[in-house]
Parts: structure tokens; sequence; C-alpha cells
């Protein structure tokens, strides 16, 4: 004799992104602190010392945050024009700024004025930036050149006139002090060693080139333009390693997380990819309200910090070990010590007989219903609020599996108002459910064969019936809609596939 | 003279044991039932076959302890013989022949008397008196017709209480009726009312009351009292049951009554308390026979899907006996399980079987659906349709359908994982609807690395679709579409994997495609118009490189890979190909004139490796190379192809007509049986299919006679030799043709180890031609003369023996 067999709850499969460690570290963060610039913020930069305050550049002025502070603890305003690029010295003390009036100017971190003032270039500056032996600046302007400028002196050491057009970015080495790296939208990028008059290496990115990142380890750079990302290893004499298309507009802004194992782009498309930098495939993604220009993270990736178009920056701070496990696990009860251990560590000793209880089978309400054939009962007891609601899928099986018996329709009928009016709620809720579709659709026919006779008796059913047929109208018109948009991309699929073949064909001849 | 190999058809096994309704022993220690062409004894706590009662020639209509010998029980069959065994030791006491009787379709015994069924155009219950006589073969005289025009039913037709003239009941033509003779007048009883769908079903009689209970037709049992007076009758109703009661039977107190059918629910009604039941349900599938043991404390319900049910007492069920279930149809083709080489296919509603063909039996069903089956005619359930096994047996993946009346097809595609632990297989991945309409083909790649599986199957919704199982990081792995493929729309058919998995046929109607399932890239296609490609077959081994097909018009095709094209085709009427898996052979079944041929050729050569003659009457559907468990070693050209493999196959359509009664359709091909030059081997076969009725009386009586009533081998031995010896007129023809006799019955006996048997059969002549030259100087001169010219005769026989 066998035992009664429970109906089977199908398990559909959970939609849309995966839970990976990767989404559980990004999104480990709290809610955004969003505060409003004067104008589109160009560039975000940390102090690399505690406790690593950032300055946001952003038109006029240049803005010094602290680490948790939503009011600037510090403003640099001396600017006649939009300033660009706002960087810390490796130090923390001194902060170098270019503007649109060429002018180049570094200003003590705790000071209001700017130190000093480097004229020479005749255009916009937007690259500025220390070299690692803390005494030379290099500068990057519209006028096609970079500059390196001496800064007890306030002089101009060298210039540098291969960029064919503006130079918008530009990175110096952290270990040696004579190298730089400049990207310009002539879509080069130049490696240029202070101590030579001429670049010695160029690579050719192939769109203007916005942001450039080096690795810790300075063998690999990463370069930003258009809608690619693209590794270059230096070693190899700049051969290029990867070349990355996520975004569907320009990339503006690269940064590395703190550990070097993840890369960051920000794009004018609002989104931020992260990439993993062993198979640079994208493990993670998250979205701003604008456009993105600048983005920065704190040391140990603290906080994420982006500046938008539309002057708004967003702060998003990492949450504390507590609060993320406040969220995850609400404190639990647990049986009491005298229940969870009775008997369960008597170890049975070597000729002992052991008697093992018949395993008692649990059914569910539903499926004891079903065993005994109370058909309309189980409907009820699978109709039940919370059920319907919080897991409409028991419901469903019920359906399905009263179906399956051949008893649905006496489980339906004979039903008074109030239920049915649940029944058909039930219906309007989940019938355009793909899932569900399949099972729920005979089930509402059936309804409507049952109580044809009995349409426009009562003023409740019939305004959800007319619901429903207005669901399904619509419903009709989505499938129409799609189908359309399926019999489009079929053809341009087709023409492009002709097209590959053609091409095919002419590169054999 | 030259030994060579025959190979011919053995039935194997996987008869019905739930044909007739098994008989519990006085002790309730065994259970006989009838089971094809035998009585099968099977112990009640073990659920052990402990004798297998053969003798019949044909299926056993019957079988019934006799009431004087608690130990001996009667059987009696189709062809005509009521035999006598001794169940405990099984072997065969006495036959009796009744040669008048066309056809025995049930019978039941009383005090030594046979009633039977006669079916000649009527069905007639007859008594048969067996003669008391101490002779093996008695042939029945005496024979009364009790009652002519009774339902074929053997349910329908029950005994009641007394002991010369039992009234026997038995419903006549027009439905409804009981009828029971009293000493020698039948009485009517009418139990048709109007517009009740109340056709009669089953009997039962009380065994110490005047009291017959009949199931019917719609679900009612009516318990019948006062009948012997005419029209004053009196009934009672008892309704439970909500489809026809098949089965009755009143416990040997008469106390209960226990009834049952469709809705396999065993239903126990107190006598004279019929609101009090107990209910013993879900038993697995309806029941068609109930019985009880003589003591009543164990009660037996076969069941349609083959099954015997042991039950204690109607409180739990102790035993299960369970034979091959064959449905209504085979819809998954037989495959063979890799890992335990059992034969797979489908047996209960929603099971799959698992059934061994060394041992007959049935291993395990396993449950594929896993939803409760609900007993209600005209409901559509969930059958399963295809299986397929991966090479190393780790995957099974299986397909089950139903099909509702107004809705889609359901169809689910389920993967099952082999579990080393618990050695059975494991649920690992539901598709539901993996396809849109039926799915016609399904295979596994055969690629012996054994390290990626793929799984194609083909729907007629136009697509094929290619399983495969991704390593997934973070749960455990599942199987996955990988690759939909269609050609113009048009539906696929068959779907082939090449030997090492390199290459994907897949037939759309006329056109076979190749495709390369590492690129999934259309490789080429091959066409042989106008019909549809039937069934698809790659070459194995040295022949990998060739693809068989067989068309709807009668062409069997050979295309070679390498070329792509057609290498040869010749036009023959296949009804089944198929591979053997472990060498290069193929096997065409050939269905012509209501016969079917069976056609082994290498897909290479142009002459076929072996080739039979109307192997069966009626298409094969169904077949299935099993690896044997030890390889044979036969030189023979004809029956090589059988070393390694034995190929079962399932036909269509039975030799009689009535389907209850059918005789299992399982036949196994067996290699090896020898013929000799002699002519004869016609002649032989027929020996071999019949009982032998004539012949010297000594040895008969020698071989028939159980072994323990014979006196001493030293006595009989010379009595033996003498009857071959001195029969002076026809001596030689008749020892000859005696000795032909013995040899075909151990072949009979042993066919399959014909290796075994043939070594030491001379030895039982030869200690036979010591004594008689030993007693030689004892003879007469003719007798010499005579014993010479045996000798002589018989010498030469033996040598060659001996030679080969």
């Amino acid at each position: 004799m066998a035992s009664f067999k429970p109906t089977k709850i199908q398990v559909y499969p959970k939609l849309g992104e995966k839970v990976t460690q990767d989404t559980l570290y990004w999104k480990n963060y709290k809610a955004p602190v969003q505060i409003k610039e004067f104008g589109a913020i160009t560039s975000i930069d940390f102090s690399p010392v505690a406790p690593h305050n950032f300055a946001v550049t952003a038109f006029t002025r240049i803005h010094i945050y602290g680490p948790f502070s939503q009011e600037p603890v510090k403003t640099l305003t001396r600017f006649k024009d939009t300033a660009y690029c706002g960087r810390f010295r490796s130090d923390g003390q001194l902060l170098v700024a270019g503007c649109e009036d060429s002018v180049v100017r570094l200003f003590d971190v705790s000071g209001k004025a700017a130190l000093r003032m480097f004229r020479g270039h005749t255009k916009a500056v937007h690259v500025t930036d220390f070299t690692s032996d803390r005494y030379q600046i290099l500068t990057g302007s519209d006028d096609y050149t970079c500059r390196l400028w001496d800064i007890p002196n306030a002089t101009e050491l060298n210039s540098y006139r291969e960029h064919t057009d503006y130079v918008r970015c530009g990175v110096t080495s952290k270990l040696n002090r004579d190298l730089f790296i400049t990207g310009s939208y002539d879509h080069t990028l130049k490696l240029f060693d202070a101590r030579a008059d001429k670049s010695v290496m160029t690579m050719d990115h192939g769109q203007p080139v916005e942001s450039l990142l080096l690795y810790p380890s300075e063998g690999l750079l990463v370069s930003a333009g258009g809608r690619h990302v693209k590794v270059w290893d230096l070693l190899k004499g700049g051969q290029p390693l990867v070349s990355m298309k996520n975004h569907h507009k320009t990339v503006t802004c690269l940064c590395l997380s703190s550990n070097g194992q993840r890369l960051l782009s920000a794009s004018l498309d609002r989104h931020v990819k992260v990439y993993n930098t062993t198979n640079y495939k994208v493990v993670h993604n998250f979205d701003y309200a604008a456009s993105i220009l600048s983005l920065a993270l704190a040391p140990n990736d603290e906080s994420i910090v982006a500046g938008m178009t539309n002057s708004i920056l967003s702060i998003k701070h990492r949450k504390s070990p507590e609060e993320s496990a406040e969220v995850s696990g609400q404190q639990r009860r647990t049986p009491s010590y005298r229940v969870f251990v009775k008997g369960k560590n008597y170890a049975p000793k070597q000729d002992d007989y052991l008697v093992s209880k018949p395993v008692k089978q649990h059914l569910a309400k539903y499926d004891k219903q079903l065993r005994t054939f109370n058909v309309s009962n189980s409907l009820d007891t699978a109709l039940a609020t919370w059920t319907r609601l919080r897991k409409p899928e028991i419901t469903v099986a019920v359906i399905k599996e009263l179906d399956r018996r051949g008893t649905l329709k006496n489980a339906l009928a004979g039903r008074d108002e109030q239920w049915l009016a649940r029944l058909l709620n039930f219906l309007i809720g989940n019938l355009v459910d793909p899932r569900f579709a399949a099972v729920l659709a005979p089930a509402a026919e059936m309804i409507l064969d049952v109580y044809r006779r009995v349409v426009g008796q009562s003023p409740l059913v019939d305004r959800q019936l007319l619901r429903l047929q207005e669901l399904l109208e619509r419903e009709i018109d989505y499938q129409q809609d799609l189908l359309e948009v399926l019999g489009m991309l079929d053809t341009l699929f087709m023409v492009e596939f002709a097209l590959e073949q053609t091409e095919d064909g002419e590169h054999r001849r | 003279m030259v030994e060579h190999g025959d190979i011919r058809v053995v039935h194997r096994g996987g008869s019905k044991i739930n044909s007739r309704e098994p008989v519990v022993t006085n002790d309730s220690r065994f259970l006989l039932c009838a089971s094809g062409e035998r009585v099968k004894v099977f112990s009640t706590s073990t659920e052990e076959c402990v004798h297998d009662l053969r003798g019949h020639t044909d299926l056993v209509t019957g079988v019934l302890l006799r009431p004087t010998n608690h130990l001996q029980v009667y059987s009696c069959s189709v062809d005509g013989t009521v035999r006598l065994w001794d169940f405990t030791d099984g072997i065969l006491i006495k036959v009796q022949l009744d040669y008048c009787s066309v056809c025995v379709t049930c019978s039941w015994l009383m005090f030594d008397i046979v009633c039977m069924c006669v079916c000649a155009e009527l069905f007639q219950l007859v008594a048969v008196h067996l003669p008391q006589s101490g002779d093996q073969l008695v042939e029945a005289q005496e024979l009364s017709a009790v009652l002519s025009n009774v339902s074929s039913n053997p349910a329908a037709t029950g005994f009641g209480r007394g002991v010369r003239a039992p009234p026997l009941r038995s419903p006549n033509a027009p439905p409804g009726a009981i009828t029971y003779p009293k000493t020698d007048s039948p009485h009517l009883l009418t139990t048709q009312r109007k517009g009740g769908k109340n056709t009669l079903m089953c009997i039962a009689c009380h065994p110490k009351d005047d009291c017959i209970a009949t199931g019917h037709e719609d679900g009612k049992i009516r318990l019948w009292r006062n009948f012997n007076h005419k029209k004053e009758y009196t009934y009672t109703t008892l309704h439970w049951h909500h489809n026809a009661v098949s089965s009755l039977r009143f416990t040997p107190e008469g106390t209960n009554l226990l009834s049952g059918g469709l809705e396999s629910v065993l239903v126990q009604w107190r006598y004279n308390q019929e609101s009090e039941r107990d209910f013993l349900p879900r038993l697995g599938s309806a029941i068609t026979h109930i019985a009880v043991s003589p003591d009543g404390t164990l009660f037996c319900t076969s069941h349609s899907d083959n099954k015997i049910t042991i039950i204690q007492s109607c409180v739990k069920v102790s035993a299960v006996i369970q034979g091959l279930v064959n449905g209504e149809s085979v819809r998954t083709d037989l495959m063979v399980d890799p890992r335990s080489k059992s034969l797979v296919l489908n047996g209960k509603p929603g099971h799959l079987q698992f059934y061994s063909l060394q041992r007959d039996k049935l291993l395990y069903n396993l449950d594929i659906v896993q939803q409760e089956y609900i007993h209600e005619l005209g409901l559509q359930q969930f059958e399963v349709v295809k299986v397929a096994f991966d090479a190393p047996g780790n995957w099974m993946a299986t397909v089950e359908e139903r099909k509702p009346k107004a809705a889609e097809p359901e169809i689910n595609l389920k993967l099952w994982a082999f579990d080393e632990q618990t050695q059975s297989f494991v649920l690992n991945t539901t598709v539901s609807a993996p396809h849109e309409a039926q799915i016609t083909s399904m295979c596994f790649s055969q690629a012996a690395d054994g390290q990626t599986s793929m799984l194609v199957s083909a729907s007629e919704d136009g697509h094929f679709k290619a399983w495969q199982l991704p390593r997934s990081a973070y749960e455990g792995p599942s199987w996955s579409c990988d690759f939909v493929g269609d050609y113009r729309g048009l539906a696929p058919q068959c779907c082939c994997f090449s030997a090492d998995g390199s290459l994907l046929a897949v037939s759309f109607q006329e056109v076979v495609t190749v495709w390369s399932p590492a690129s999934w890239e259309l490789l080429t296609t091959l066409s042989q118009p106008p019909k549809a490609i039937r069934d698809l077959c790659f070459g194995r081994l040295g022949c990998s490189k060739y693809l068989m097909g067989t068309t709807a018009s009668n062409l069997l095709c050979c295309w070679n890979l390498l070329t792509c094209s057609l290498e040869w085709s010749t036009s023959m009427d296949v009804s089944l190909l198929l591979s053997d898996p472990l060498t290069e052979n193929m096997a065409a079944f050939c269905c012509q004139a209501e016969s079917t041929d069976l056609f082994v050729f290498k897909p290479s050569e142009p002459r076929p490796v072996a080739s039979l003659k109307a192997v069966c009457s009626g298409k094969v559907t169904r077949a299935v190379f099993a690896p044997r468990e030890e390889m044979l070693e036969s030189c023979e050209e004809s029956s090589q192809w059988l070393n390694r493999s034995q190929l079962y196959f399932l036909t269509q359509h039975m030799l009689f007509i009535d389907d209850s009664v059918a005789m299992t359709p399982f036949y196994l091909l067996l290699g090896k049986h020898r013929k000799q030059e002699n002519q004869d081997s016609l002649t032989r076969l027929s020996a071999e299919l019949m009982p032998l009725p004539r012949g010297s009386l000594a040895i008969k009586e020698l071989l028939q006679s159980p072994a323990h009533v014979l006196p001493s081998t030293s006595v009989l031995c010379s009595m033996f030799v003498e009857s071959l010896l001195v029969s002076v007129a026809d001596g030689s023809e008749e020892s000859k043709h005696a000795e032909e006799e013995m040899e075909s019955e151990k072949e009979e006996e042993d066919s399959e180890g014909e290796m075994e048997s043939r070594t030491p059969r001379p030895e039982p002549a030869s200690p036979g031609l010591q004594s008689a030259e030993s007693a030689a100087p004892a003879l007469t001169k003719a007798q010499l003369k005579e014993l010479r010219r045996v000798k002589k005769l018989d010498h030469g026989w033996l040598a060659d023996l001996l030679l080969s």
C-alpha cells in the first residue's frame, strides 16, 4: 500500500540577476546622500591621507568634504571661470586645479588663497596632477599641449606639443617621478618620460580618450573613450590587452576598487559597471539618476562618490557590520535546550536493537482534503488569504491538481457571491502571469461556463468580470504589439545575416 | 555428421500472473497462480518463486487445490488437459486428457469432478468425472453438460455449499440473470432492472447460508436470499463502489464479504451488519481477483498491473508479488539500463519498471510522475512516453505526457541522476513544456568520455532541442537548453547520435540533416524521396561511417558519411531497425504477410550475417539488444552475431483472440540450437513443441514418473537397456527414435546450457552399452547379432559426437 503522494508545488525559477558575492558586496551600501552643487561635477578626488577628505570640482569652485559630513569642510572659490580637475598631492597638503581661463592654481588645503599661479597655457586646462616626487605639476590643456611645472619656482620645465587635439586626461606614475601618460581627443594615448623631450610610447584608442587609469603595479593602463574601455599592457610596449564595450554612451570615468580586484567605469548612460579584473567580465552594475561625469571610491571602498551632469553629488557609505547583520537576520527564536537535545545525543550501544519509529507523513491541509476527495474544501483552503497573496503558486498547483482529477468544475460550482468575487480577484491578479496562465485560463473559462446563468445578478461579480475582460483585452493588445516587434526584429536579423553571408562570399572570392 | 548452430525464438517470461485468481494453500505458506503455460508456486512470506510447474503446452486457465489431498493441485489448460501436481516438490503426478474439449477457458473442481467451461461456439458448463485409476495418463470419458450458454467471464460463475449437487450459479448470455441448477432443474433469477446499468460482473456464494452476492457494473453489490423458492427471493443492496465491482469473495467462515474494483480499494463488509465496512485503500491498481486462504488468515488480491498482493486479514499488506507490467501498450521503447542490464519500459501508470531479464523478475518500479493516481474511468492520466539512458548509465531522461480533452497537451521532461548511495535514480531537473507538441524522439550523446552529456529531443512542433548540463558555481548542476534547431519548418521524426558523439542526424520527413553538436552547424543533408524517414541508425565500431535509414516507402538506405552519398539501398518493408551497441551488427525486422522476418547485417557488407524467416507471426513493434553477462565463444558464422548480446523483441498482436488470456508477448532469440544433419529437423521441431504421446512405455515411465517412486537405478538400467534392445521387429529404428526423443527433451530442459549438456550426453548411453557387453555371454546368438548391429550403429553416432 503506497502512501498518499502530496500535490506537487511547482518551483519556478527566480527571475532577475543571480545573487553573487559581488552583488552582496556592492549592495552593502546605505542609501545615498545627495548634495546639490552649483554646476556639473567634473572631478572628484580623495585625499590620500586620513581622514580621506575629498575634493569635488564643480563650476567655479572646489568643495572639500569630510568623510561623513554633508557640508563642505572647505571651499576654494578663487576661480575666474569653471574649475577643472582638483587633485590632492600624495601628502594631502596641496591641491592643484586647472581652470577655463588657462591658469593653473595651486592651493594649500588649509588656506584659501592660491599659493602659486602657473600661467603659460593658452586655453582651458582640463588636466592637472602632481608627479610622484611632489615637486612638479603635470598639466594638459585644450591648446594641445601638456606641460611640466616646477612648484617651488613656479616655472615651466617642459612643454610637449605632440597631441593634435585637446588633452583631456592624464596620469602620473606613482612609482617613477619622470613618467606620465596623457590622453587626448586625437584618439591617442602618449607615454612621456620627463628626461626625454619626446613621447616614448603611443597607443591608439580609436575614440577621443576621456579617462585614464594606471594599475597600482603600473604594468597595465586602462583608458576610456567613446563606448570602449581598453586595457593596455605597458610592459609589452603598449599592446592592447582587452577591449570592453559594455556601456551604450561615452564612458567618462574609471576607478579601481581598493584591493585592485574590481574595475569600475562610469558613463553618460547613467550606469556604473563593475568588472572583474581577472577576466574583465561585468560582475555588477548600478545606476544613477543622471549621466555620471566623475566617480571616486574612498580607500577601503568605504564610500562611493559620483558626480553627475545635473550637479548632484551622490555619496554612498558602506554599511557597518552591525547594520548589515541587523538587516539580514532577525533574532530567531530557538527551541529550548531540553527539547533540542532530549535523547538526541544518546548513542546506541553495540548489541542494542534499534526500533525505528514509523515516519509520519505530514500533509498540508489542502492535501488532507484532497486525500479524502473534499475538492471544494481543498480549493477553499488554497484560496485562503495568506496563501492566495503570498504563495499564489500553491493556489495554482491545487487548481491544476483538481483539473487533473477532473473535479475542478465540481469544486468551482455552487459558490456564493463573496467567494466568487474573491476567486475572480485572484484571477485578475494572476491570470496574465506567464507562469500561471496555462493553468488559470482553462479555470477562468470553466468559471464563466458554470456561472453564465447568474451573470448580471450581482453588481460585485459583474464589476470583477468587467475588470477581467478589460485585463484580457489589454493583454491581447500587448501580445499583438510584441508580435509586431518580433516580426520587425526578425527582418532586421535576416537582413544582417544576408549581408554577412554576401560579405563572406566576397571575402572568399 | 556435421553440427551447426541453429537460432530459435524462445518465450522467455514476463507472463501474466493475474489472469486467474490465485490459490492459497491450506497452511497459507504457498500461493499458486497460473502464469502463461506454467503454474507458479510462490512463498507467501518471502515473495520468491519456489517452483515452476511446467508441462502444459498452452495457457493455463485454472488452478485448484485437490480437496482430498491438500498437497496436490489440479491445473487445467487450453490444451485440453488437466494435470495433477505435487506443488511442494514441484512434480507432475498425473495427466488427464480430455480430448473432446476444444478449449477449456476456465475450470472448477469439486471432489475430483472437474467442471469446466468449454468453448466451442457457446460457452458451456461441463462436469467431468475424473476416473480413479492409478495410471499416469487418464482419459476422461464421463462428460455431462450442466449448463449451456454461460458467460465467458470466470468471475461470473460461483459454487455454493452442498456436497453432491452443488447449486451452481452462472449468468446466462442475456446479461443479468442467474441460473442455479438444483439437482437437475436450473432456476433462473433475473437481476435485470429497467433502465439500470446493472450488468452482472461477478458472483460469490456464502459458504454457510443460502445467500448469493452479485456485483454489478454500476458499483452495487446485491445480496440475494431465499432464492430456492421461485419468485419469492429477497435482496438487499450494498453500495460503496463507484465503478464496476470486479471481484467478490466471502471469507471461509462467512463473516465477511470482500469486494474490489477499479478504485483499487479492498472493501470488507460485515455479513449481516453491512453498514460496517473496513477499507484498505491505495493498493496500486484495479483489483481483478480476490482470493482468501482456507483458514481465513490471508487475503490475496490480484491487480490489473500483473501484481498479487498478500494481505494479512485486511490489516496490512505483507507481501507483493509483481510480474512484468504489460499495460495497454508499451509507449517507451524497450531500453536496457546500462548499469543493472535490466530491461526498462513503462509499467504501472506513471512508473518505469526495471525488469531483470536473467531472473524473469521485476526489480523495481520507479515513480516518474510522482502524483497521486486517481482511479477513475475516462480520466486522462500522465503517461511515461519516452525514456533514454546515457552510455555509462549516469543519467536517465524521461518524458511524460498528458493530453486533456480540450486543452494543450502537458509534457514534462525529467532528467534523473544515478545516485551511488541509494543505487537508484534521483530527480535532477524537471523541464515543464520542453516542446509545444509531442516529443517524437529523444537520444543521449553516446560519447565515451562521459564528460559532457548531451540530450537531444525532437518534437512535432518543428524543432529539436539540445539539452546540456552546465556546471553552475552556486547551485548543483541542472540541465538547460543549449540549442534549438529546425529545418524549413518541417517536423523532425527521428534523431540519432553517431557512436563517438561527433555527429547528430535528425530526420525531417524525407530529409536527413546531419549536424555537428560541437558548433551546431548544419553539415549536410541527405534525402531519399519520396516518402518520410521512419528509422535512423548510425553504424557502430568499424561501420561508424555509415548511416542507416528506413523510409515509409519500404526502402532501406545506407549512406556513407565520408562521401555524403548513398552507398546502397534495398527495397524492404522494415518495420524496425536497430543496432547492436556492442558489435557492428544491425537488425532489421521485416513484416511480410502476417509474419516477420529478421535480417542481421553489417552496413559495410552486402550479404546479411544471418536471416531468419518467419520469426514470429504479427508485427514486431519493439526490440532491443541486451548484452550478455558473459560472452559466448561460438565459431558458427550464422550465430556469431549473438555472441555478445541477445535480441529481445515484442510482438504487436497475439495469437489468441481473447486479450484477457493472451500469452505475454515476450520472446527471446536464443543462440545455438543443435541441428542434426538428418532431414528430420522439422519433425524434431514439432517434437519439441508436442508432448510425446507415443513411444515405448518403459521410457515413458522412466521419464515421467517422479524419482522417489522409481526402483533403484541398477534395476532400472537393465530394464531400460532391454527395452532398447530386445524388440526385434523394428529394433534399431525404434531405439534410435527413442534416443532422439530423449535428446530433444533434454534440450528442451536446458537449451541455454547447450555447451554443458553436450558433453555429459554420451554418458547415459555408454554405461548402457557396457552393461550390455558384460551381459553378452548370457545372451543368445541372435540377440548378440542384433546387439552388434546396434552397437555399430550407435558407435558411429557417438564417434561423431565425440569428435565434434
